[in-house]
Protein backbone atom coordinates (compact mmCIF):
# COMPACT_ATOMS: atom_id res chain seq x y z
CA UNK A 1 0.00 0.00 0.00
CA UNK A 2 2.77 2.38 1.19
CA UNK A 3 6.27 1.90 0.44
CA UNK A 4 9.56 4.58 1.41
CA UNK A 5 12.39 3.57 0.26
CA UNK A 6 15.25 5.44 1.97
CA UNK A 7 13.19 8.88 1.54
CA UNK A 8 14.90 11.72 2.56
CA UNK A 9 13.10 15.28 2.54
CA UNK A 10 15.04 18.67 2.85
CA UNK A 11 13.31 21.92 2.77
CA UNK A 12 14.72 24.91 0.47
CA UNK A 13 16.65 27.54 3.17
CA UNK A 14 16.32 24.80 6.03
CA UNK A 15 19.69 23.21 6.71
CA UNK A 16 18.39 20.49 8.58
CA UNK A 17 16.49 17.89 6.69
CA UNK A 18 13.00 17.21 7.91
CA UNK A 19 12.60 13.49 6.80
CA UNK A 20 16.51 11.52 6.42
CA UNK A 21 16.69 7.95 5.13
CA UNK A 22 12.93 7.20 6.10
CA UNK A 23 12.06 2.97 5.02
CA UNK A 24 9.40 1.64 5.77
CA UNK A 25 6.18 -0.46 4.31
CA UNK A 26 2.44 -0.74 5.30
CA UNK A 27 0.10 -3.11 4.06
CA UNK A 28 -3.27 -2.84 2.60
CA UNK A 29 -5.81 -2.53 6.23
CA UNK A 30 -3.30 -2.09 8.71
CA UNK A 31 -3.73 0.37 11.41
CA UNK A 32 -0.46 2.99 11.57
CA UNK A 33 0.40 5.43 14.26
CA UNK A 34 2.75 8.10 13.80
CA UNK A 35 4.12 9.81 16.94
CA UNK A 36 6.98 11.96 17.48
CA UNK A 37 7.62 15.66 18.40
CA UNK A 38 6.47 18.53 17.12
CA UNK A 39 9.28 18.87 13.86
CA UNK A 40 10.20 15.21 13.56
CA UNK A 41 8.92 14.99 10.45
CA UNK A 42 5.11 13.49 10.96
CA UNK A 43 3.66 15.97 8.64
CA UNK A 44 6.51 15.81 5.67
CA UNK A 45 5.64 12.24 5.81
CA UNK A 46 2.07 12.69 5.50
CA UNK A 47 2.54 15.06 3.02
CA UNK A 48 4.95 13.23 0.83
CA UNK A 49 1.91 10.34 1.38
CA UNK A 50 -0.40 12.95 -0.66
CA UNK A 51 2.14 14.13 -2.91
CA UNK A 52 2.01 17.67 -1.56
CA UNK A 53 5.40 17.35 -1.73
CA UNK A 54 8.46 15.36 -3.57
CA UNK A 55 11.11 13.22 -1.86
CA UNK A 56 14.60 14.58 -2.35
CA UNK A 57 15.79 11.39 -2.36
CA UNK A 58 14.34 7.95 -1.77
CA UNK A 59 11.18 6.77 -3.33
CA UNK A 60 7.35 6.94 -2.78
CA UNK A 61 5.46 4.17 -3.48
CA UNK A 62 1.47 4.98 -2.70
CA UNK A 63 -0.93 2.40 -3.74
CA UNK A 64 1.31 0.84 -6.24
CA UNK A 65 2.50 3.89 -7.80
CA UNK A 66 5.80 5.70 -7.64
CA UNK A 67 4.80 9.36 -7.09
CA UNK A 68 8.18 10.47 -8.34
CA UNK A 69 6.39 9.20 -11.57
CA UNK A 70 3.45 10.32 -11.47
CA UNK A 71 2.76 13.33 -13.90
CA UNK A 72 0.86 16.28 -12.07
CA UNK A 73 -2.47 15.82 -13.94
CA UNK A 74 -2.51 12.46 -12.40
CA UNK A 75 -2.45 13.93 -8.94
CA UNK A 76 -6.16 14.15 -8.53
CA UNK A 77 -6.98 10.60 -9.63
CA UNK A 78 -4.68 9.18 -7.16
CA UNK A 79 -5.85 11.36 -4.33
CA UNK A 80 -9.32 10.39 -5.27
CA UNK A 81 -8.34 7.03 -3.78
CA UNK A 82 -7.29 8.86 -0.38
CA UNK A 83 -8.94 10.45 2.21
CA UNK A 84 -7.90 12.90 4.68
CA UNK A 85 -9.20 14.22 8.41
CA UNK A 86 -7.56 17.28 10.49
CA UNK A 87 -7.03 18.27 13.42
CA UNK A 88 -8.79 21.47 12.28
CA UNK A 89 -11.70 19.84 10.72
CA UNK A 90 -11.42 21.81 7.73
CA UNK A 91 -15.31 22.14 6.79
CA UNK A 92 -16.80 24.53 4.54
CA UNK A 93 -18.92 27.14 7.23
CA UNK A 94 -22.01 28.19 4.99
CA UNK A 95 -22.92 24.55 3.94
CA UNK A 96 -24.95 22.52 5.55
CA UNK A 97 -23.26 18.98 6.90
CA UNK A 98 -24.88 17.38 4.00
CA UNK A 99 -23.75 19.69 1.21
CA UNK A 100 -19.95 19.20 3.07
CA UNK A 101 -19.83 15.57 2.71
CA UNK A 102 -21.83 16.41 -1.29
CA UNK A 103 -18.85 18.73 -2.08
CA UNK A 104 -16.07 15.75 -1.79
CA UNK A 105 -18.06 14.25 -4.59
CA UNK A 106 -19.32 16.77 -6.37
CA UNK A 107 -16.04 18.38 -7.19
CA UNK A 108 -14.79 15.17 -8.59
CA UNK A 109 -17.98 14.53 -10.95
CA UNK A 110 -19.98 12.15 -9.32
CA UNK A 111 -23.40 11.69 -10.41
CA UNK A 112 -26.32 13.16 -8.27
CA UNK A 113 -28.04 10.11 -7.95
CA UNK A 114 -24.94 8.80 -6.69
CA UNK A 115 -23.95 11.69 -4.02
CA UNK A 116 -28.25 11.51 -2.69
CA UNK A 117 -27.77 7.73 -1.98
CA UNK A 118 -23.93 7.83 -0.41
CA UNK A 119 -24.26 10.76 1.09
CA UNK A 120 -27.10 9.90 3.88
CA UNK A 121 -25.62 6.41 4.28
CA UNK A 122 -22.19 7.62 5.07
CA UNK A 123 -23.85 10.14 7.88
CA UNK A 124 -25.30 7.30 9.16
CA UNK A 125 -21.50 5.41 9.52
CA UNK A 126 -20.50 8.07 11.53
CA UNK A 127 -23.43 8.77 13.94
CA UNK A 128 -25.12 11.78 12.46
CA UNK A 129 -28.02 10.74 11.09
CA UNK A 130 -30.84 12.98 11.25
CA UNK A 131 -28.27 15.90 11.31
CA UNK A 132 -28.15 15.92 7.49
CA UNK A 133 -29.29 20.41 7.21
CA UNK A 134 -27.50 21.36 10.44
CA UNK A 135 -24.66 23.72 9.74
CA UNK A 136 -21.07 22.82 11.20
CA UNK A 137 -21.22 25.77 13.23
CA UNK A 138 -23.76 24.35 15.30
CA UNK A 139 -22.22 21.16 16.17
CA UNK A 140 -19.82 19.97 18.28
CA UNK A 141 -16.25 19.98 17.99
CA UNK A 142 -16.67 15.95 18.11
CA UNK A 143 -19.25 16.19 15.19
CA UNK A 144 -17.89 18.36 13.19
CA UNK A 145 -14.80 15.71 12.92
CA UNK A 146 -17.41 13.27 12.42
CA UNK A 147 -18.58 14.67 9.45
CA UNK A 148 -14.66 15.34 8.22
CA UNK A 149 -14.63 12.11 8.31
CA UNK A 150 -18.02 11.03 6.73
CA UNK A 151 -16.14 13.83 4.05
CA UNK A 152 -12.97 11.64 3.62
CA UNK A 153 -14.90 8.31 3.78
CA UNK A 154 -17.64 8.57 1.23
CA UNK A 155 -15.66 8.20 -1.29
CA UNK A 156 -14.28 5.05 -0.08
CA UNK A 157 -10.99 5.92 -0.46
CA UNK A 158 -8.42 2.90 0.29
CA UNK A 159 -6.78 4.81 2.74
CA UNK A 160 -7.66 7.10 5.19
CA UNK A 161 -5.05 9.67 6.49
CA UNK A 162 -5.76 11.38 10.05
CA UNK A 163 -3.14 14.22 10.94
CA UNK A 164 -4.35 14.73 14.85
CA UNK A 165 -7.67 14.20 14.31
CA UNK A 166 -8.42 14.66 17.99
CA UNK A 167 -6.05 17.41 19.10
CA UNK A 168 -9.14 19.82 19.73
CA UNK A 169 -10.94 17.50 21.10
CA UNK A 170 -11.67 16.51 24.65
CA UNK A 171 -10.71 12.51 25.76
CA UNK A 172 -14.00 11.26 25.57
CA UNK A 173 -14.68 12.48 22.39
CA UNK A 174 -11.44 11.31 20.96
CA UNK A 175 -12.66 7.78 22.03
CA UNK A 176 -15.72 8.10 20.02
CA UNK A 177 -13.07 9.21 16.92
CA UNK A 178 -11.14 6.56 17.66
CA UNK A 179 -13.94 4.05 17.74
CA UNK A 180 -14.97 4.92 14.40
CA UNK A 181 -11.65 4.92 12.30
CA UNK A 182 -10.85 1.78 13.63
CA UNK A 183 -14.70 0.60 12.37
CA UNK A 184 -13.70 2.02 9.03
CA UNK A 185 -10.50 0.51 9.28
CA UNK A 186 -12.08 -2.87 9.22
CA UNK A 187 -13.70 -2.17 6.38
CA UNK A 188 -10.52 -2.96 5.12
CA UNK A 189 -9.32 0.90 4.51
CA UNK A 190 -6.42 1.18 5.71
CA UNK A 191 -5.41 4.39 8.33
CA UNK A 192 -2.28 6.63 8.94
CA UNK A 193 -2.89 8.37 12.18
CA UNK A 194 -0.41 10.88 13.45
CA UNK A 195 -1.22 11.67 16.71
CA UNK A 196 0.51 13.32 20.37
CA UNK A 197 -2.44 11.74 22.14
CA UNK A 198 -0.51 8.70 24.44
CA UNK A 199 -3.73 7.51 25.85
CA UNK A 200 -5.27 6.55 22.81
CA UNK A 201 -2.00 5.29 21.13
CA UNK A 202 -2.13 2.93 24.28
CA UNK A 203 -5.17 2.00 24.50
CA UNK A 204 -5.17 0.68 20.68
CA UNK A 205 -2.15 -1.36 20.60
CA UNK A 206 -2.10 -0.79 17.18
CA UNK A 207 1.21 -0.55 14.97
CA UNK A 208 3.58 2.40 16.25
CA UNK A 209 6.00 4.63 13.82
CA UNK A 210 7.93 6.80 15.72
CA UNK A 211 10.14 10.08 13.87
CA UNK A 212 12.58 11.87 15.84
CA UNK A 213 14.61 14.66 13.73
CA UNK A 214 13.63 13.33 10.68
CA UNK A 215 14.49 9.66 11.67
CA UNK A 216 13.01 6.66 11.76
CA UNK A 217 13.41 5.45 15.17
CA UNK A 218 11.02 2.89 16.23
CA UNK A 219 8.54 0.89 14.40
CA UNK A 220 6.71 -1.62 16.68
CA UNK A 221 3.28 -3.63 16.08
CA UNK A 222 0.75 -3.33 18.81
CA UNK A 223 3.17 -0.72 20.61
CA UNK A 224 2.62 1.99 22.87
CA UNK A 225 3.08 5.88 22.70
CA UNK A 226 6.53 5.21 24.92
CA UNK A 227 8.51 8.40 24.65
CA UNK A 228 7.62 11.20 27.28
CA UNK A 229 6.85 15.00 26.29
CA UNK B 1 -18.65 18.48 -14.75
CA UNK B 2 -21.56 19.66 -13.00
CA UNK B 3 -22.46 22.76 -14.93
CA UNK B 4 -24.91 23.60 -12.13
CA UNK B 5 -22.74 23.21 -9.78
CA UNK B 6 -19.55 25.59 -11.47
CA UNK B 7 -22.66 28.16 -12.34
CA UNK B 8 -23.28 28.70 -8.74
CA UNK B 9 -19.69 28.75 -7.76
CA UNK B 10 -18.92 31.54 -10.30
CA UNK B 11 -22.52 33.60 -8.98
CA UNK B 12 -21.04 33.13 -5.88
CA UNK B 13 -17.91 34.78 -6.80
CA UNK B 14 -18.50 37.67 -8.77
CA UNK B 15 -20.93 38.77 -5.76
CA UNK B 16 -18.36 37.87 -3.11
CA UNK B 17 -16.09 40.75 -5.12
CA UNK B 18 -18.73 42.90 -6.43
CA UNK B 19 -16.74 45.92 -6.39
CA UNK B 20 -13.61 44.40 -8.29
CA UNK B 21 -15.67 42.97 -10.54
CA UNK B 22 -17.66 46.02 -11.18
CA UNK B 23 -14.00 47.97 -11.81
CA UNK B 24 -13.36 44.87 -14.59
CA UNK B 25 -16.73 45.14 -16.29
CA UNK B 26 -15.95 49.55 -16.54
CA UNK B 27 -12.41 49.38 -17.23
CA UNK B 28 -12.86 46.23 -19.66
CA UNK B 29 -15.60 48.31 -21.34
CA UNK B 30 -13.39 51.48 -21.50
CA UNK B 31 -10.77 49.79 -23.10
CA UNK B 32 -12.47 47.81 -25.65
CA UNK B 33 -15.00 50.95 -26.50
CA UNK B 34 -11.29 52.46 -27.43
CA UNK B 35 -10.41 49.48 -28.84
CA UNK B 36 -13.58 49.50 -31.48
CA UNK B 37 -13.62 53.35 -31.43
CA UNK B 38 -9.61 53.07 -33.28
CA UNK B 39 -10.64 50.49 -35.33
CA UNK B 40 -13.53 52.40 -36.42
CA UNK B 41 -11.78 55.63 -36.55
CA UNK B 42 -8.70 53.41 -39.45
CA UNK B 43 -12.23 53.04 -41.38
CA UNK B 44 -13.64 56.37 -40.76
CA UNK B 45 -10.06 57.71 -42.74
CA UNK B 46 -9.85 55.06 -44.94
CA UNK B 47 -13.78 56.07 -46.65
CA UNK B 48 -12.86 59.84 -46.51
CA UNK B 49 -9.47 59.25 -47.98
CA UNK B 50 -11.56 57.75 -50.62
CA UNK B 51 -13.84 59.83 -50.52
CA UNK B 52 -11.45 62.90 -50.83
CA UNK B 53 -8.72 61.69 -52.70
CA UNK B 54 -11.33 61.35 -55.62
CA UNK B 55 -12.52 64.61 -55.42
CA UNK B 56 -9.34 66.51 -55.10
CA UNK B 57 -7.55 67.55 -58.15
CA UNK B 58 -3.88 69.07 -59.22
CA UNK B 59 -4.39 72.17 -60.31
CA UNK B 60 -1.66 73.62 -62.48
CA UNK B 61 -2.23 77.22 -63.30
CA UNK B 62 -0.73 79.10 -65.78
CA UNK B 63 0.50 83.15 -65.88
CA UNK B 64 -1.82 85.64 -67.24
CA UNK B 65 -0.94 89.20 -67.97
CA UNK B 66 -1.88 90.45 -64.48
CA UNK B 67 0.45 88.04 -63.09
CA UNK B 68 3.51 89.40 -66.11
CA UNK B 69 2.35 92.41 -65.16
CA UNK B 70 3.10 92.16 -61.03
CA UNK B 71 6.49 90.19 -61.89
CA UNK B 72 7.41 93.30 -64.10
CA UNK B 73 6.26 95.76 -61.88
CA UNK B 74 8.21 94.34 -59.31
CA UNK B 75 11.56 94.04 -61.01
CA UNK B 76 10.78 97.94 -62.24
CA UNK B 77 10.48 98.82 -58.56
CA UNK B 78 14.03 97.59 -57.63
CA UNK B 79 15.78 98.92 -60.52
CA UNK B 80 14.39 102.00 -59.01
CA UNK B 81 15.67 101.95 -56.01
CA UNK B 82 19.35 101.15 -57.77
CA UNK B 83 19.34 97.54 -57.96
CA UNK B 84 20.93 97.80 -61.21
CA UNK B 85 21.23 94.26 -61.86
CA UNK B 86 17.57 93.83 -61.03
CA UNK B 87 15.91 91.74 -63.33
CA UNK B 88 11.94 90.30 -63.68
CA UNK B 89 11.74 87.48 -60.76
CA UNK B 90 9.07 84.98 -59.88
CA UNK B 91 7.55 82.33 -61.90
CA UNK B 92 5.43 85.08 -64.21
CA UNK B 93 8.57 86.89 -65.22
CA UNK B 94 8.78 85.87 -68.73
CA UNK B 95 5.22 87.26 -69.06
CA UNK B 96 1.97 85.09 -69.84
CA UNK B 97 1.69 82.33 -70.59
CA UNK B 98 1.82 81.74 -74.87
CA UNK B 99 -0.09 79.28 -76.60
CA UNK B 100 2.94 77.13 -77.43
CA UNK B 101 3.91 77.23 -73.63
CA UNK B 102 0.05 75.81 -72.98
CA UNK B 103 0.32 72.94 -75.88
CA UNK B 104 3.71 71.40 -74.33
CA UNK B 105 2.61 71.75 -70.62
CA UNK B 106 -0.83 69.69 -71.93
CA UNK B 107 1.26 67.18 -73.59
CA UNK B 108 3.57 66.75 -70.65
CA UNK B 109 0.92 65.99 -68.41
CA UNK B 110 -0.55 63.43 -70.74
CA UNK B 111 2.47 61.78 -71.13
CA UNK B 112 2.86 61.16 -67.50
CA UNK B 113 1.65 57.65 -66.43
CA UNK B 114 0.18 58.48 -63.03
CA UNK B 115 -2.06 60.91 -64.56
CA UNK B 116 -5.75 59.79 -65.30
CA UNK B 117 -7.33 62.79 -67.05
CA UNK B 118 -6.48 66.80 -67.60
CA UNK B 119 -9.06 69.53 -68.00
CA UNK B 120 -8.48 72.73 -69.27
CA UNK B 121 -10.25 75.55 -67.54
CA UNK B 122 -9.99 78.94 -69.37
CA UNK B 123 -9.86 82.19 -67.41
CA UNK B 124 -13.68 82.79 -68.11
CA UNK B 125 -14.78 79.38 -67.47
CA UNK B 126 -13.08 80.31 -64.26
CA UNK B 127 -14.32 83.40 -63.88
CA UNK B 128 -17.96 82.09 -64.13
CA UNK B 129 -17.46 79.53 -61.49
CA UNK B 130 -16.11 81.94 -59.31
CA UNK B 131 -19.19 83.87 -59.40
CA UNK B 132 -21.65 81.15 -58.92
CA UNK B 133 -19.50 80.37 -55.71
CA UNK B 134 -18.68 83.90 -54.51
CA UNK B 135 -21.59 86.02 -56.93
CA UNK B 136 -23.21 87.85 -53.86
CA UNK B 137 -19.70 88.93 -52.30
CA UNK B 138 -18.20 92.63 -52.57
CA UNK B 139 -14.96 91.38 -53.18
CA UNK B 140 -16.72 88.97 -56.65
CA UNK B 141 -17.93 92.46 -57.83
CA UNK B 142 -14.23 93.93 -58.51
CA UNK B 143 -12.82 90.56 -59.76
CA UNK B 144 -12.45 90.69 -63.59
CA UNK B 145 -12.15 87.18 -66.17
CA UNK B 146 -8.75 89.58 -66.82
CA UNK B 147 -7.88 88.04 -63.03
CA UNK B 148 -8.63 84.66 -63.57
CA UNK B 149 -5.61 82.35 -64.70
CA UNK B 150 -6.40 79.71 -66.93
CA UNK B 151 -5.28 76.18 -65.94
CA UNK B 152 -4.88 72.36 -65.70
CA UNK B 153 -6.83 70.44 -63.45
CA UNK B 154 -5.02 67.08 -63.03
CA UNK B 155 -6.83 64.01 -61.92
CA UNK B 156 -4.17 61.68 -60.49
CA UNK B 157 -4.65 57.81 -60.89
CA UNK B 158 -3.03 57.48 -57.06
CA UNK B 159 -3.80 60.80 -55.57
CA UNK B 160 -1.05 60.37 -53.07
CA UNK B 161 1.62 60.98 -55.71
CA UNK B 162 0.74 64.49 -56.26
CA UNK B 163 4.29 65.71 -55.10
CA UNK B 164 5.73 64.41 -58.84
CA UNK B 165 3.37 66.68 -60.38
CA UNK B 166 4.66 69.53 -58.28
CA UNK B 167 7.86 69.02 -58.77
CA UNK B 168 7.96 68.82 -62.77
CA UNK B 169 5.48 71.76 -63.57
CA UNK B 170 6.44 74.20 -60.68
CA UNK B 171 8.62 76.91 -62.17
CA UNK B 172 8.24 75.99 -65.69
CA UNK B 173 7.77 78.79 -67.97
CA UNK B 174 4.47 79.44 -68.17
CA UNK B 175 3.24 78.28 -64.94
CA UNK B 176 2.57 80.12 -61.99
CA UNK B 177 2.15 77.75 -59.48
CA UNK B 178 1.02 74.29 -58.77
CA UNK B 179 -1.64 73.91 -56.00
CA UNK B 180 -2.63 70.37 -54.49
CA UNK B 181 -5.63 70.20 -52.99
CA UNK B 182 -4.95 67.01 -51.24
CA UNK B 183 -2.01 68.14 -49.08
CA UNK B 184 -4.35 70.07 -47.37
CA UNK B 185 -6.53 67.06 -47.14
CA UNK B 186 -3.34 64.91 -45.75
CA UNK B 187 -2.42 67.39 -42.80
CA UNK B 188 -6.14 66.37 -41.76
CA UNK B 189 -5.20 62.69 -42.48
CA UNK B 190 -2.30 63.24 -40.27
CA UNK B 191 -4.40 65.14 -37.73
CA UNK B 192 -6.70 61.83 -37.55
CA UNK B 193 -3.91 59.54 -37.24
CA UNK B 194 -2.52 60.86 -34.02
CA UNK B 195 -5.61 60.86 -32.36
CA UNK B 196 -5.83 57.18 -33.30
CA UNK B 197 -2.73 56.65 -32.23
CA UNK B 198 -4.04 58.51 -28.83
CA UNK B 199 -6.66 56.22 -28.71
CA UNK B 200 -4.96 53.26 -29.45
CA UNK B 201 -2.54 54.74 -26.34
CA UNK B 202 -5.33 55.36 -24.42
CA UNK B 203 -6.76 52.07 -24.93
CA UNK B 204 -3.26 50.32 -24.01
CA UNK B 205 -3.02 52.11 -20.61
CA UNK B 206 -6.72 51.18 -20.00
CA UNK B 207 -6.10 47.71 -21.18
CA UNK B 208 -2.88 47.08 -18.41
CA UNK B 209 -5.00 48.55 -15.79
CA UNK B 210 -7.61 46.21 -16.53
CA UNK B 211 -5.68 43.19 -17.00
CA UNK B 212 -3.82 44.21 -13.28
CA UNK B 213 -7.57 44.23 -12.27
CA UNK B 214 -8.33 41.03 -12.91
CA UNK B 215 -4.89 39.94 -11.81
CA UNK B 216 -6.18 41.18 -8.73
CA UNK B 217 -9.29 40.07 -8.26
CA UNK B 218 -8.48 36.49 -9.00
CA UNK B 219 -5.90 36.82 -6.34
CA UNK B 220 -8.62 38.14 -3.98
CA UNK B 221 -10.90 35.20 -5.28
CA UNK B 222 -8.49 32.28 -4.08
CA UNK B 223 -7.65 33.92 -1.25
CA UNK B 224 -10.71 34.54 -0.01
CA UNK B 225 -11.86 30.45 -1.51
CA UNK B 226 -8.85 28.87 -0.42
CA UNK B 227 -10.55 26.56 1.98
CA UNK B 228 -13.31 25.28 -0.41
CA UNK B 229 -9.96 25.14 -3.39
CA UNK B 230 -8.01 22.91 -0.40
CA UNK B 231 -10.12 20.69 0.46
CA UNK B 232 -10.92 20.49 -3.60
CA UNK B 233 -7.83 19.73 -3.88
CA UNK B 234 -7.65 16.80 -1.14
CA UNK B 235 -10.28 15.29 -2.29
CA UNK B 236 -8.83 14.76 -5.85
CA UNK B 237 -10.87 17.88 -7.88
CA UNK B 238 -8.45 18.03 -10.93
CA UNK B 239 -6.26 21.29 -11.45
CA UNK B 240 -9.10 22.28 -14.38
CA UNK B 241 -12.27 21.88 -12.07
CA UNK B 242 -10.47 23.94 -9.45
CA UNK B 243 -9.37 26.68 -12.21
CA UNK B 244 -12.93 26.97 -14.26
CA UNK B 245 -14.67 29.31 -11.65
CA UNK B 246 -12.45 31.59 -11.47
CA UNK B 247 -11.30 31.59 -14.81
CA UNK B 248 -15.31 31.90 -15.65
CA UNK B 249 -15.76 34.69 -13.46
CA UNK B 250 -12.96 36.74 -15.73
CA UNK B 251 -14.63 35.65 -18.60
CA UNK B 252 -18.52 36.93 -17.55
CA UNK B 253 -17.01 39.96 -15.78
CA UNK B 254 -15.48 40.53 -19.33
CA UNK B 255 -17.82 39.42 -21.65
CA UNK B 256 -20.31 42.47 -19.64
CA UNK B 257 -17.83 44.72 -20.09
CA UNK B 258 -17.35 43.95 -23.93
CA UNK B 259 -21.33 43.91 -23.86
CA UNK B 260 -21.07 47.56 -22.56
CA UNK B 261 -18.27 48.60 -25.48
CA UNK B 262 -20.24 47.23 -27.92
CA UNK B 263 -22.80 49.15 -27.01
CA UNK B 264 -21.00 52.54 -26.15
CA UNK B 265 -19.81 52.01 -29.76
CA UNK B 266 -23.45 51.63 -31.06
CA UNK B 267 -24.58 54.73 -29.60
CA UNK B 268 -22.01 56.63 -30.73
CA UNK B 269 -22.52 56.01 -33.77
CA UNK B 270 -26.69 56.72 -33.68
CA UNK B 271 -26.48 59.43 -31.48
CA UNK B 272 -23.03 61.03 -32.81
CA UNK B 273 -23.11 60.13 -36.30
CA UNK B 274 -27.01 59.36 -37.03
CA UNK B 275 -28.95 61.26 -35.05
CA UNK B 276 -28.43 63.16 -31.94
CA UNK B 277 -25.26 65.56 -32.84
CA UNK B 278 -26.07 64.31 -36.35
CA UNK B 279 -22.53 64.93 -38.19
CA UNK B 280 -23.66 62.66 -41.42
CA UNK B 281 -26.03 65.98 -42.10
CA UNK B 282 -24.06 68.82 -40.62
CA UNK B 283 -21.02 67.59 -42.52
CA UNK B 284 -21.97 66.86 -45.88
CA UNK B 285 -18.73 66.68 -47.01
CA UNK B 286 -17.54 63.82 -45.85
CA UNK B 287 -18.55 60.21 -45.84
CA UNK B 288 -19.10 59.04 -42.31
CA UNK B 289 -18.88 55.12 -42.02
CA UNK B 290 -22.18 53.47 -41.45
CA UNK B 291 -23.69 50.61 -39.44
CA UNK B 292 -21.89 47.77 -41.52
CA UNK B 293 -18.73 49.31 -39.75
CA UNK B 294 -19.88 48.86 -36.63
CA UNK B 295 -21.56 45.62 -36.79
CA UNK B 296 -18.11 43.98 -38.49
CA UNK B 297 -16.32 45.23 -35.11
CA UNK B 298 -18.43 43.79 -32.76
CA UNK B 299 -17.41 40.39 -32.90
CA UNK B 300 -13.37 41.06 -32.41
CA UNK B 301 -14.53 42.99 -29.15
CA UNK B 302 -16.63 40.51 -27.62
CA UNK B 303 -14.14 37.67 -28.63
CA UNK B 304 -11.02 40.36 -26.80
CA UNK B 305 -13.35 40.92 -24.04
CA UNK B 306 -14.24 37.32 -23.37
CA UNK B 307 -10.79 35.60 -23.94
CA UNK B 308 -8.72 38.43 -22.62
CA UNK B 309 -9.49 38.32 -18.91
CA UNK B 310 -9.73 34.67 -18.76
CA UNK B 311 -6.04 34.57 -20.47
CA UNK B 312 -4.90 36.99 -17.11
CA UNK B 313 -6.88 35.18 -14.81
CA UNK B 314 -5.48 32.03 -15.69
CA UNK B 315 -1.87 33.50 -15.95
CA UNK B 316 -2.58 34.68 -12.27
CA UNK B 317 -4.38 31.58 -11.27
CA UNK B 318 -0.66 29.94 -11.98
CA UNK B 319 1.00 32.35 -9.69
CA UNK B 320 -2.09 32.76 -6.56
CA UNK B 321 -3.68 29.07 -6.88
CA UNK B 322 -2.17 25.95 -5.54
CA UNK B 323 -3.56 23.10 -7.66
Amino acid sequence: MIRFDSVSKSYPKQSRPALRDVSLEIAKGEFVFLVGSSGSGKSTFLRLVLREERASHGQVHVLGKDLAKLSNWKVPHMRRQLGTVFQDFRLLPNKTVAENVAFAQEVIGKPRGEIRKAVPQVLELVGLGGKEGRMPGELSGGEQQRVAIARAFVNRPALLIADEPTGNLDPQTSVGIMKLLDRINRTGTTVIMATHDQQIVDQMRKRVIELEQGRLVRDQSRGVYGYQH
Amino acid sequence: MRAQFVMSEIGVGLRRNLTMTFAVIISVALSLALFGGSLLMRDQVSAMKGYWYDKVNVTVYLCNKSDAKDAADAATDAAAKGDSGAVAKGPCAKGAVTPEQKQRIEADLKKLDLVQSVTYESSDEAYKHYKERYGQTALASVVTPDQMPDSFRVKLKNPEQYKVITSAFAGRDGVQSVADQSSEVDNLFSLLGTLNWAALGIMMIMLIVALLLIVNTVRVSAFSRRRETGIMRLVGASGFYIQVPFIMEAAVAGLIGAVLACVMLGAGQYFVIDHGVDLRHKLELINFIGWDSVFTKLPLVLVVGLLMPSLAAFVALRKYLKV
